[in-house]
């Protein structure tokens, strides 16, 4: 064991712990508006994640990713879809491709992986950046787990956001990373098409179902 | 000699502040209702009330049913007195093995369960079958949180950790944070709190805990009332102990180093009962089957704790 | 020690003589002449291993021309003997008053001697040949103890199944054992021992090995055809078949790897480890779904023989990276764990036979509140069924707790895998533990608790004494171990010093403390723990009579003001395990509840169908059956042939033999 404490590097795997915890909770949440607040906390740690390394890197461009990050994917993005499901009637109930337990599991799983994948490519480096690269890298494949076991498009979509919150926590966890700012301006950006692309896609779908409005209830009782 | 007093002060402090802190808990849970509430001393009245009435027994009831409530009461009595509280380093300190704590409180859930089902009725199967359900799930995940400081202090005994954890600097862990909130978890779940179970009702939706004891009246009822009581102790100071032991006593038979065990310990339960009913008032109890989900998210997390262990140590 | 050896495997030669020539009359003799051998090689073994004997060898003129029967008894023999010769010794003297019960006793009396000595003989066997030899009399006598009802289809079925897997396990111990002595043609243990086989031999060899002794022990996924066969066969036999009879299969496997094969790679050790893990998850929850007492009971001997195995894969894991301390730690927690278990479990099966005699039932839906008319039974069975649960102050919870011990070190491991194989394994024994509780408050609570489900449960009286006695003495024995575990430790220092020549012997500071790694490690005492729960709950006794009342009343149960007087209202067996069949079921047996509802104003019952499926059955039992099947229909044609073509067959085998033999030259 270290027998130093080095407050910095401590605070920041708390930070990123914090963010790995909430991505298990965003794969043990069946409600719609509970996976969005997980989501939204998740940005927040991730925000101060980042402004944490600004200012324990002398970087300050990362309080730009920092900003990005409370603004948009704490505030924004989540308010934003909350209104999507609310003005859509989207089922509030998330479906299951994989039970939640057996989820977990493999969640658990995907995090032995990841450290195992970490740890020989980082032997090099300390203890601490392994843990932080670990816990990134944990995120990412919670992430594609979240996204390929819910059925419900919106939960789709949180669980690709999450994975980008890995990446971002990933960059901005290595000192002297380039590009980070631009990275995350640019998945932000991304984000921001697929969401508005599901508004549009739900808007069609929505506009046919009044259109046919007798089939629409037909369905109904059929159902 | 110390060390004698220090124990036997340490099992009567325990039996002293188990009701106090549960009257702490239906308080502040009160007053966030909006209602006054009972007062702090009221569990001392309802136990006594309980101890001075006759005890009714079913025909059928065996030498179990009458054995059980002292048998809990003292194993759970024991594991919270072998539990460094205020100081380590105390007579039954050999004794305070966290493996053997688990198994202790194990021993009182098997005897509870079996005298659940002493009497033949249906709510004591179904109490005893969900209790040990939710055992099944809460036990190991507890066991693996024991991994996970073990492993950092290698050895399963509570005195050493507590010592360890205050003497080394070990600093904030991935894998400390995670095992904290996998015992918080199962804290919840052992003391029958919402989500999990609700202390409160008498028969209504949950039937785990209290249709287990239906059958249970008198001293008996007293006695399996106060071990819930302890038990609650129990787990605010298993918590503190292994994960805040800040202000424990290395060696108590120093007065300044004593009082500050003693003020600091009072603090943490307070600390931890407030805690407690601001959780218990935000939250809603759980469909019984969303449990397993709950309890098994628990033992994963105590899981991926000792897994993410090998990361945080040097290679 | 061989010479008293020989005279106990004597007087069961003779008992065996007896059964068959009297029957039911010479049934006290049997019993009691083997209960006699079984004593005398218990002393003989517990003596041997407290003054530390020196090994001993002995040829007998008979067996392979060129080698005689080699036998040789050392300290790991002698721990495994003592094993056997306890558990035989009470199981004998149970069935003594158990046997009186029985429908045709010339089914069991001759083989009952005959199945002790084979595994009596399988110990101190010191050759290939005589040691499979002794092996297939342990597996024909019990096969033939299993046959003892065959008029039930379902005991034919379980016993076919036992004997096409005790062939496959005895072929591929024949097979590990060539592939020892392939470089010297030589088939004493003594030639074999420390052979360092090369590559895939020694792959070869190991796995041979795991499928020999797991397929007798039941290491999942060979565990199939355990259950059923020890279900099947007198209460008595069942606790010998699983308590006495796996561990000797575990004896083949330590004798093998630990001792004759050189030193082991440490993936032997990972493997080893995870086939222990999924084997006491797999068992217990199996044993959780079965309302069949002694098939219950069966199902935790697969789980417990996962805990033990568990114990030997990491003492290979540790032997292998050197730690030799830990690596003894874990040696000894499993080897106390076959000693407990073989005590506990017999206790149990014993119990089972009497609640078998007195109610004539082994399903426990027809069960119910048996600790009023048995209550001796009902005590004893509940020491049984908390040791088992490894619950304090028993014997169970001790090597659990040292199994947990070892596992806590699994940081020291310097693989990755096997570092994270560690926490996972625990984790698996942690659901175990704690699901074993869940099984044994089922258990208790259903058959002995609550309120008679049929008659013959309520017209139960309480079996004789010399069935008491023997469950009484197996319940001090958990009892008084879980107490003072040195005892039996401290039998276990020659065996270690034996298998792990190198390491020191584990700290055991005084009788009172266990403290395997030292006072600045763990420690548990479970006397301290009994005297302090028994000072304290007297003390409250006190207290709460005098402080508060101490009047009964009795009156009808209270029920939340509904009681019900039919019995079926109970919580019963399956009930009980709903909960834990719908956490795990639907993922471990596929599960499937069906509710069969009938409409409004219809007068038929309502059901509820639990469809379980095996999956280790499914997967790899059905499609073997199948293509045994298939071969079999396809070979049928061959059956028919004249004898030209016969001739044909055999001279075409006989030039591709040869063929091979050139090659491979």
């Amino acid at each position: 064991m270290p027998s130093f404490i080095n407050p910095a590097y401590d605070t920041a795997h708390l930070l990123d712990t914090a963010v790995l915890m909430l991505s298990f909770a965003l794969l043990y949440q069946r409600r719609l508006f509970a996976v969005l607040t997980i989501y939204a906390w998740q940005a927040l740690f991730l925000a101060a994640a980042a402004a944490w390394q600004a200012s324990a890197q002398g970087a300050p461009h990362l309080y730009i990713t920092a900003g990005i990050a409370l603004v948009f994917k704490a505030i924004v993005i989540p308010l934003a879809l909350h209104r999507i499901i609310v003005s859509l009637e989207i089922h509030r109930n998330i479906e299951t491709a994989l039970g939640v337990g057996a989820t977990l599991a493999v969640g658990v799983a995907l995090v032995a992986l990841s450290i195992l994948l970490v740890l020989p490519v980082t032997t090099a480096s300390g203890a601490l950046t392994r843990e932080s690269l670990a816990a990134a890298l944990s995120v990412v494949l919670l992430g594609l787990l979240m996204m390929i076991t819910r059925r419900n498009a919106v939960s789709q979509v949180v669980g690709f956001m999450s994975l980008e919150n890995g990446l971002i926590l990933a960059a901005v966890g290595v000192k002297g990373m380039p590009l980070v700012v631009e990275l995350s301006i640019a998945f932000s950006v991304m984000v921001a098409f697929i969401i508005f692309g599901i508004f549009f896609f739900h808007i069609r779908e929505r506009f046919d179902t009044l259109d046919v409005h007798d089939i629409e209830r037909f369905r109904g009782e059929r159902r | 000699m110390s060390l004698v007093l220090f124990e036997l002060l340490q099992f009567a402090l325990l039996l002293a502040a188990a009701p106090l802190l549960t009257g702490l808990v239906r308080k502040v849970k009160a007053r966030l209702n909006g209602r006054i509430g009972p007062g702090l001393l009221q569990p001392y009245r309802d136990l006594w009330r309980l101890l001075r009435k006759e005890v009714v027994l079913a025909p059928n009831a065996s030498w179990l049913f009458r054995t059980s409530p002292y048998l809990i009461f003292t194993a759970v009595w024991l594991a919270a007195a072998i539990v460094p509280t205020f100081a380590t380093g105390l007579l039954l300190s050999r004794t305070a093995d966290l493996i053997a704590l688990v198994a202790l409180l194990g021993t009182a859930r098997f005897a509870l369960a079996l005298a659940g089902m002493d009497v033949g009725t249906s709510f004591g199967g179904i109490g005893a079958s969900r209790e040990m359900m939710i055992a099944s799930l809460a036990e190991p995940a507890m066991l693996m949180v024991t991994f996970t400081v073990a492993l950092i202090v290698r050895s399963t005994s509570l005195p050493q950790i507590a010592e360890f954890l205050l003497t080394h600097a070990v600093g904030i862990r991935i894998s400390l944070f995670l095992g904290l909130v996998s015992l918080l978890m199962v804290a919840i779940a052992e003391n029958a709190r919402i989500p999990v179970d609700n202390p409160a009702t008498h028969l209504e939706l949950t039937m785990v805990h209290e249709a287990m004891v239906l059958e249970y009246s008198g001293r008996h009822l007293a006695l399996i009332e106060g071990a819930a009581m302890v038990k609650l102790v129990l787990y605010i100071s298993l918590i503190a102990s292994v994960f805040f032991p800040w202000g424990m006593a290395l060696d108590p038979s120093e007065p300044r180093a004593l009082a500050i065990g003693l003020a600091s310990y009072a603090a943490k339960l307070a600390v931890g009962g407030v805690v407690l009913a601001f959780f218990e008032t935000s939250i809603a109890k759980m469909r019984v089957f969303r449990l397993a989900e709950f309890l098994g998210g628990a033992f994963l997390l105590g899981l991926l704790a000792a897994i993410f262990l090998y990361v945080s140590q040097g290679v | 020690m061989l010479s008293l050896l020989a005279l106990s495997v004597g007087i069961y030669g003779l008992a065996c003589f007896l059964g068959a020539l009297l029957g039911r009359r010479a049934l006290v003799g049997v019993y009691a002449l083997s209960a006699l051998a079984a004593a005398l090689s218990a002393a003989n073994a517990s003596a041997f291993l407290a003054t530390g004997g020196a090994p001993e060898d002995a040829v007998l003129p008979f067996g392979l021309p060129w080698l005689g029967a080699l036998f040789h008894a050392d300290a790991l023999s002698a721990f495994f003997l003592l094993v056997v010769g306890v558990a035989a010794t009470l199981t004998s003297v149970f069935a003594i008053g158990y046997g009186r019960h029985e429908t045709e006793p010339r089914r069991i009396l001759p083989f009952y001697p005959l199945f002790l000595a084979g595994m009596s003989l399988v110990l101190v066997a010191a050759d290939a040949f005589t040691f499979l030899l002794s092996w297939e009399l342990m597996s024909v006598a019990s096969w033939l103890l299993v046959l003892a009802s065959h008029r039930e289809r379902e005991t034919s079925n379980a016993a076919l199944l036992y004997l096409v897997m005790a062939s496959l396990g005895a072929g591929a111990l024949l097979l590990a054992f060539g592939l020892l002595s392939a470089g010297s043609g030589d088939y004493a243990f003594a030639a074999m021992r420390g052979t360092a086989l090369s590559g895939w031999k020694s792959t070869l060899f190991f796995l041979l090995v795991v499928i020999g002794a797991g397929s007798k022990a039941g290491v999942v996924p060979l565990h199939a055809w355990l259950p059923p066969a020890h279900a099947a066969a007198p209460s008595h036999v069942s606790a010998l078949m699983s308590g006495v009879m796996t561990k000797v299969a575990l004896y083949g496997f330590v004798r093998l790897i630990f001792d004759l094969a050189g030193p082991a790679p440490w993936w032997w050790g990972a493997l080893v480890l995870l086939l222990g893990g999924i084997t006491a998850l797999l068992g217990v929850l199996y044993a959780v779904m079965q309302h069949d007492l002694k098939r219950l009971l069966a199902y935790h001997t697969v789980e417990n023989i996962g805990i033990v195995v568990i114990g030997l894969g990491l003492a290979l894991a540790f032997r292998a990276n050197g730690l030799g301390a830990l690596a003894v730690l874990a040696l000894a927690a499993a080897l106390l764990h076959v000693f407990n278990h073989a005590m506990f479990k017999s206790l149990l099966f014993l119990g089972s036979g009497a609640i078998l005699v007195a109610t004539h039932e082994r399903d426990m839906e027809h069960l119910g509140g048996l600790i009023h008319p048995m209550p001796v039974t009902a005590f004893v069975f509940l020491i049984g069924a908390v040791a088992i649960s490894a619950l304090p102050p028993f014997n169970g919870f001790v090597s659990e707790w040292l199994t947990f011990q070892a596992i806590v070190n699994g940081s020291l491991l310097p693989q990755w895998l096997l570092k994270f194989a560690v926490p996972v394994v625990g984790a698996m024994l942690a659901l175990a533990a704690a699901l074993a509780a869940v099984c044994f408050v089922k258990v208790f609570g259903v058959v002995f608790l609550g309120r008679p489900r049929r008659p013959a449960a309520a017209a139960a009286r309480e079996v004789g004494a010399l069935m008491l006695a023997p469950m009484a003495a197996l319940a001090a024995i958990c009892t008084v171990v879980g107490l003072v575990p040195q005892t039996v430790l401290g039998l276990l220092r020659p065996v270690t010093a034996l298998l792990l020549p190198e390491s020191p012997w584990l700290v055991l500071s005084n009788w009172l403390w266990l403290a395997p790694l030292g006072a600045d490690h763990s420690s548990y005492s479970g006397l301290v723990i009994l005297l302090a729960i028994a000072f304290l709950a007297a003390l409250l006794v006190v207290v709460v009579h005098r402080l508060g009342s101490d009047r009964v009343r009795r009156s009808p149960a209270w029920d939340c003001g509904f009681p019900d007087a039919r019995p079926e209202t109970q919580y019963g067996a399956s009930s009980f395990a709903q909960p834990i069949r719908r956490i795990f079921g639907t993922v471990a047996f596929a599960a499937r509840e069906r509710i069969d509802m009938p409409a409004p104003g219809e007068t038929r019952a309502a059901r509820l169908e639990v469809r379980l499926r095996d999956p280790v059955w499914d997967g790899l039992y059905a499609p073997a059956t199948a293509a045994v099947a298939w071969l079999a229909d396809h070979m049928n044609v061959l059956q028919f042939q004249t004898i030209r073509r016969y001739l044909t067959l055999m001279f075409a085998a006989l030039v591709l033999l040869l063929l091979i033999v050139a090659v491979s030259q």
